[in-house]
C-alpha cells in the first residue's frame, strides 16, 4: 500500500473545514443545537464522535470490502452500515462500564444518543460511494470528527454568551441559534476554494 | 400513547401535521429540511420518500407488533425501517435519477430519522393497523408540508423562481441558495411560528 500524504491531506482537510459536516453537508443538526448549550457537554461529546466516526469508517470498511463486494450485496449497505454502527456502540458501552467505569461516567451517556444518528451513519456512506482506500476512509473518518467537534465548540462559546443577550421574544431559544449558525456557516463558505481536489 | 376510538383519523393527520410538526414543533430530522431544499422539485421529493417510509414504517410495525419479544423492540424496528429506507433509496435512483445525484446520501440517511423510530416505538407497536398508517401520514404529509414552505421561499429569493419557473424578475438574492441561507431561513419560519403561536395563545388566554 502506497502512502500518498498529499492526497490525504487533502482529504482531512476537505472533510474538516470545506464540505464541514454541520456547516456544508447539514448533518447532525439534532446534535449540534441539542447539546451546543454548555461548554463541558459540547467537548465530551467531540471526543465521543470523533473517536466512534474513525472506528466506525475502520470497521465497515473492512466490512463493505471484503464482505459485501464480494458477495454482492452492496444494495443491503444501509441495513449493514447501521448494524455495525449500532453493534459496535453497544458494545463498546459494555465494556466501557466494566473496564472504565470513571471514563464510562464521563462520556458514556453520550454513547446512547450516537447509537443511531446520521452523522455517524453519513462516513461509511461517503466512503463506500467515494470508494475510499483504508487508510483515506480513516483520514475522512478523522476529518469529519474534527470538522464536527469544530463546530460544536465554536457553537457552545457563542451560545453561552448568548444566555445573557437580549434577543427578540419570538427568537428565544431554537431559532436565534439557527441564525448563529447561518453567520457561521458564511464564514466557513470562506474554506471553499482552499484545496482544489 | 395509546389510541383512544374516540379520536378520528383525521385527528391524527391533523396532530401530525399541526401540533406534533416535526420540523417547526419538534425541532427534530432537521438536517434535510435543509440540505435539499434549495428547490421546490427537491423538497417535494424529499418530502414524498418521508411520507412514504413514514406510513409503510407505521403500518409494518402495527402488523407484526404482537410477535416482536420487548427485549428486541428497538432492533427490530430499526431493521424495518432500514429495509424500507432502501426500498426508498432503490426507487428514487431508478425513477428520479437526476435529482437522485444531489439528494442520494440524505434520502439513505432517513434510517436514522429520530421521529420515526420514535412514533413506530411509540405508537406503532401499541395500536392497530389503521390509525398507525393515518399516524405516519400525517406525521409525513407534516414533514412534507414543512419543506414545501422551506424550499418554497428559499428557491422563490434564491433564483426568483418557483418549480422552475421564473417568476419575478430582480436580481436574486444568492444568499438564500447557500448553505447559510438554509440556516437563515429556517430560523427565521421557526420565530414566525413562534410568534403566531403566541400571538394566537394570548387571544385565546384573555377572551376566556
Amino acid at each position: 500500500m502506497n502512502l500518498d500524504f498529499t492526497r490525504l491531506f487533502e482529504i482531512f482537510i476537505a472533510a474538516s473545514l470545506i464540505n464541514n459536516f454541520v456547516f456544508t453537508l447539514y448533518l447532525g443538526l439534532c446534535i449540534f443545537f441539542g447539546v451546543s448549550k454548555k461548554m463541558d457537554t459540547a467537548v465530551g461529546m467531540s471526543i465521543t464522535f470523533t473517536s466512534v466516526m474513525v472506528i466506525a469508517s475502520a470497521l465497515s470498511w473492512v466490512v463493505f470490502n471484503y464482505l459485501m463486494i464480494p458477495l454482492g450485496i452492496t444494495f443491503l449497505q444501509i441495513i449493514i452500515f447501521i448494524g455495525i454502527v449500532a453493534g459496535f456502540v453497544q458494545a463498546t458501552d459494555t465494556i466501557m462500564r466494566k473496564t472504565a467505569p470513571v471514563l464510562y461516567y464521563k462520556l458514556g451517556i453520550y454513547l446512547a444518543l450516537i447509537t443511531t444518528n446520521c452523522v455517524i451513519l453519513a462516513v461509511p456512506l461517503i466512503n463506500a460511494r467515494d470508494k475510499y482506500s483504508f487508510i483515506e476512509s480513516l483520514a475522512f473518518g478523522m476529518g469529519a470528527g474534527i470538522g464536527f467537534s469544530l463546530a460544536l465548540i465554536i457553537m457552545a462559546s457563542i451560545r453561552e454568551k448568548l444566555e445573557l443577550a437580549d434577543v427578540p421574544h419570538a427568537f428565544k431559544g431554537l431559532p436565534i441559534a439557527f441564525v448563529v449558525a447561518g453567520l457561521i456557516a458564511l464564514a466557513f463558505a470562506g474554506f471553499s476554494g482552499l484545496i482544489t481536489l | 400513547m395509546k389510541y383512544h376510538h374516540e379520536v378520528s383519523y383525521w385527528e391524527l393527520i391533523k396532530n401530525g401535521i399541526i401540533s406534533e410538526n416535526i420540523i417547526f414543533r419538534l425541532a427534530l430530522s432537521l438536517c434535510p429540511a435543509l440540505a435539499v431544499t434549495s428547490k421546490v422539485k427537491y423538497g417535494l421529493l424529499m418530502g414524498i420518500a418521508v411520507l412514504f417510509v413514514h406510513t409503510m414504517v407505521g403500518i409494518t410495525v402495527s402488523l407484526i407488533r404482537r410477535f416482536i419479544h420487548q427485549r428486541i423492540r428497538l432492533p427490530i424496528i430499526m431493521l424495518v425501517i432500514a429495509t424500507w429506507v432502501t426500498v426508498t433509496d432503490l426507487m428514487m435512483a431508478a425513477y428520479a435519477r437526476e435529482a437522485y445525484a444531489v439528494m442520494g446520501l440524505y434520502i439513505q440517511l432517513i434510517v436514522a430519522f429520530a421521529s420515526i423510530l420514535a412514533r413506530a416505538e411509540m405508537f406503532g407497536s401499541k395500536n392497530p393497523v389503521m390509525p398507525s398508517m393515518f399516524d405516519g401520514i400525517g406525521m409525513g404529509l407534516g414533514f412534507l408540508i414543512a419543506l414545501v414552505t422551506i424550499s418554497f421561499f428559499r428557491e422563490l429569493l434564491g433564483s426568483g423562481s418557483v418549480f422552475g419557473f421564473q417568476i419575478v424578475d430582480t436580481r436574486p438574492v444568492f444568499i438564500m441558495m447557500l448553505p447559510t441561507g438554509g440556516f437563515f431561513a429556517v430560523g427565521i419560519l421557526m420565530a414566525c411560528f413562534n410568534w403566531i403561536d403566541r400571538k394566537y395563545s394570548k387571544k385565546k388566554s384573555s377572551s376566556h
